[in-house]
């Protein structure tokens, strides 16, 4: 018995020393901090609104899928989803736009002056978006716009900038373009320098012009970046709440509602938990339908290669 | 002799019989009784939650109990989140301050307070019917009005623009210190959409908020029911469609918005204000802020300012009514403490140093307190907000009332009466169409 207990000690110490060789091991204890934050927040709080979305108002009583079935009567919730939609692929589609252009620009100023060009494009992203989006409404304001008093300069009569439901659905996707274009330019830019020069150069001795340079060896190179940055902003623009919130708080008429802001109007505002927690859940499917597409798309492309 | 402050042991005797069938089960002694956190609405008024502080910090002295207060401010929402976290959590503040609405759709989580406002209806009559709207529940008070915070929204008028291109004379109609004259008969909305396009032609429209903030719904609420238009009735039937009031009144807005400035869709609380403070505009509906703030920024317009009643309608005169209300959670610790508070609170000396401090801001929720001397003295010019607090022939009136509180609640928030006339006006919809769409939302409003 005395003989067998080293030896049991030994293997549990060689054992041990084995776990911890393996790499995977150590790389999942590294990453626990962060996988326990995740659950406590986002994978708790994920469930718990699932819970809510199936209780009834006075979360009482569970009601199962109640409240999407209410929701799917109401054309207001389907107003929601089409200008969700609207809102996060214009501004999406634009902010890759010029993003991908100020990359180029940016790519072929001399090395010694990006610097500067990359601190100040940056600005609009760094800035808290709740201030910035403060700035816009002052631009934007309904009596006192300086965008109208430009505008005034010119003899161009006012622009009903956030009451007019037209005027004010670009307005939201404008400002969105302007505080999220300088996360695709960074990711561009990044791209764009990872790009072979010598690729340019065969291309350029095939007769290529710079809009076929661009078609054929800048885009399909850049293509999983664009994926990637898409997908990310489209996740991020969907949940927006911030932007739209200050500027038209979902208004005139509702015309800029989104997801975020049409949820936290029926949870918080009108005390309806349930609900809210139901239409803010309604953007997991379309998001995750998005993510799987673009995903897949990525992953066939690394096989094919 | 000056009035003995009122004490916990005071109130509770007060409270006597009347709460002997309800039973107290938290009493402590006074040298008991433990702390107390408090979250208050954090006053626009600079200085005006330093009145409050000093009544509460008095009142903690004398009852020995540790009192910790916040000022909770409503921007961004915050005091809603605050109230909707705690009764999540089931843990918070002892006293908090809820909005308008919040209190009935929290009831379950609230403890009764027919013992205070029994016992403070003995010394002040009763509250106003539109807080009993508010803050009663299956006939049991669940919250007390808060004496900070509560507003009514009347029009704010320049006295000399109406003068010249109306020739309506508002000092006169409204004189400081005095009831309104017999010629206020004549203030109606009748007399407001005919002197509108002479305003406008002066180049100083009137400028009333038609977008979806509280502003904006608490005096449309008003014109709604003076004209009789409810849009559900106290038991929950949908009149849109079938009360021709609401016909009326929306015919009655797309004439007004003719004369009104384009942008007032879009206008948030502070639009209103600054067209005021501007010197563009010659009537809005709100507060006496916007002359405060007038006083400091633009001193010659908050001269020629005068805030008087609502304009009367076919059914009478409303005044849009909004108030902050102050509750306790089942789950307080400290519930004998809160009610003492509360009561102390209320008491008729205190109201009036908050009054004081506001400015006369505050409108208490007992008619009786709607005398004090604040309001004629405050300037310039002298009495301006003299007619502020509803008196006489006005009633304070909350947008969405009498629908049942759970329907009413949407109406408010989702803003369903001014979203009305903007789909009729600027929207370009039809009467018809218009009342169909706001039938079929109402409908989703009746949810459980």
């Amino acid at each position: 018995m005395t003989a067998v207990l080293p030896r049991q000690r030994v293997a549990k110490r060689g054992g041990l020393r084995r776990l911890a060789r393996r790499k995977s091991t150590v790389a999942f204890a590294l990453a626990s901090p962060l996988i326990i934050l995740i659950a406590a927040l986002v994978v708790y709080p994920a469930f718990y609104s699932l819970h809510l979305a199936t209780l009834n108002k006075s979360m009482e009583h569970f009601v199962g899928a109640g409240n999407f079935e209410f929701l799917f009567k109401r054309d207001l919730f389907w107003m929601v989803v089409k200008q969700s939609c609207i809102f996060a692929i214009s501004a999406v589609v634009f902010k890759a736009i010029t993003g991908f252009v100020l990359a180029h620009f940016v790519h072929n100023i001399p090395t010694r002056k990006q610097r500067k060009w990359r601190g100040m494009l940056l600005i609009p992203w760094v800035i808290p978006p709740a201030m910035s989006t403060l700035a816009w409404f002052w631009l934007f304001d309904p009596s006192y716009s300086a965008f109208n008093w430009i505008l005034n300069q010119f003899h161009i009569g006012n622009v009903d900038w956030l009451g007019e439901p037209n005027w004010a659905r670009f307005s939201v996707i404008l400002v969105n373009v302007w505080y999220g274009a300088p996360f695709f330019l960074i990711m561009y830019l990044a791209a764009l320098k990872s790009v072979p020069e010598q690729l340019y150069e065969a291309a350029e001795i095939d007769g290529a012009n710079w809009w076929q340079k661009i078609w054929y060896v800048t885009l399909p190179m850049m293509r999983n970046i664009i994926s990637i940055t898409v997908l990310f902003s489209l996740i991020v623009t969907f949940a927006n709440f911030d932007i739209v919130r200050i500027l038209t708080a979902g208004g005139p008429i509702d015309q800029t509602h989104i997801f975020a802001t049409w949820a936290f109007k029926l949870g918080i505002e009108g005390n309806d938990i349930p609900l809210g927690a139901s239409v803010s859940l309604f953007m997991f499917p379309i998001l995750g339908l998005a993510a799987w597409f673009i995903l897949k798309d990525i992953s066939d492309r690394g096989q094919q290669a | 002799m000056p009035k003995q402050p009122s004490g916990r042991r005071k109130f509770l005797k007060a409270a006597g019989a009347a709460s002997a069938a309800l039973a107290f089960p938290y009493i402590r002694t006074s040298y008991a009784a433990g702390s107390l956190s408090v979250g208050f609405w954090d006053h626009w008024v600079p200085g005006a939650n330093d009145a409050l502080t000093k009544v509460c910090q008095d009142w903690a002295k004398r009852e020995k109990v540790n009192i910790k207060i916040d000022y909770i401010t409503t921007q961004g929402n915050k005091l809603q989140l605050v109230g909707t976290s705690e009764a999540q959590a089931k843990a918070g503040h002892d006293v908090l301050a809820f909005l308008a609405w919040d209190p009935l759709e929290k009831a379950k989580d609230l403890e009764p307070m027919d013992d205070v406002i029994r016992s403070l209806e003995k010394e002040y009559g009763k509250v106003v019917p539109a807080m009993e709207y508010l803050g009663k529940k299956n006939g049991h008070w669940i919250a007390v009005p808060s004496p900070t915070g509560t507003q009514v929204k009347p029009p704010c008028a320049r006295l000399s623009l109406w003068k010249e291109a109306a020739g309506i004379d508002f000092q006169a109609m409204y004189p400081a210190g005095q009831k309104p004259t017999a010629e206020a008969e004549n203030w109606t909305w009748d007399t407001l959409l005919k002197a509108a396009p002479k305003l406008q032609k002066v180049g100083h429209p009137i400028g009333l908020g038609l977008g979806q903030t509280t502003d904006s719904i608490d005096w449309v609420g008003a014109l709604f029911h003076s004209f009789g238009a409810d849009l559900v009735d106290a038991k929950g039937n949908i009149l849109v469609k079938k009360n021709d009031a609401v016909r009326q009144v929306l015919e009655y807005m797309q004439q007004l918005v003719k004369y009104m400035p384009p942008d007032v869709f879009a206008w948030d609380d502070a639009s209103n204000n600054k067209y005021l403070i501007s010197g563009q505009g010659s009537m809005i509906m709100n507060p006496p802020s916007a002359w405060s703030v007038a006083k400091r920024d633009n001193p010659k317009v908050a001269e020629d300012c005068w805030t008087f009643s609502m304009p009367k309608g076919p059914k009478g005169r409303f005044s849009p009514y909004l108030p902050i209300i102050l509750g306790t959670w089942k789950f307080s610790k400290n519930k004998s403490a809160a009610k003492s508070l509360l009561h102390e609170l209320w008491q008729r000396q205190n109201v009036e140093k908050y009054d004081n401090a506001s400015n006369g801001y505050d409108v208490p929720s007992f008619a009786s307190m709607r005398d004090f001397k604040i309001w004629d003295e405050v300037s310039p010019p002298k009495g301006t907000v003299y007619h502020y607090p509803p008196r006489d022939d006005q009633t304070t009136w909350v947008s969405g009332a009498p629908a049942p509180a759970n329907v009413a609640n949407q109406m408010y928030v989702q803003s369903i009466m001014t979203k009305m006339i903007a789909k009729c006006t600027q929207g370009g919809e039809s009467i018809p169409k218009t009342l169909d769409w706001a039938a079929s939302e109402i409908e989703g409003y009746a949810r459980t």
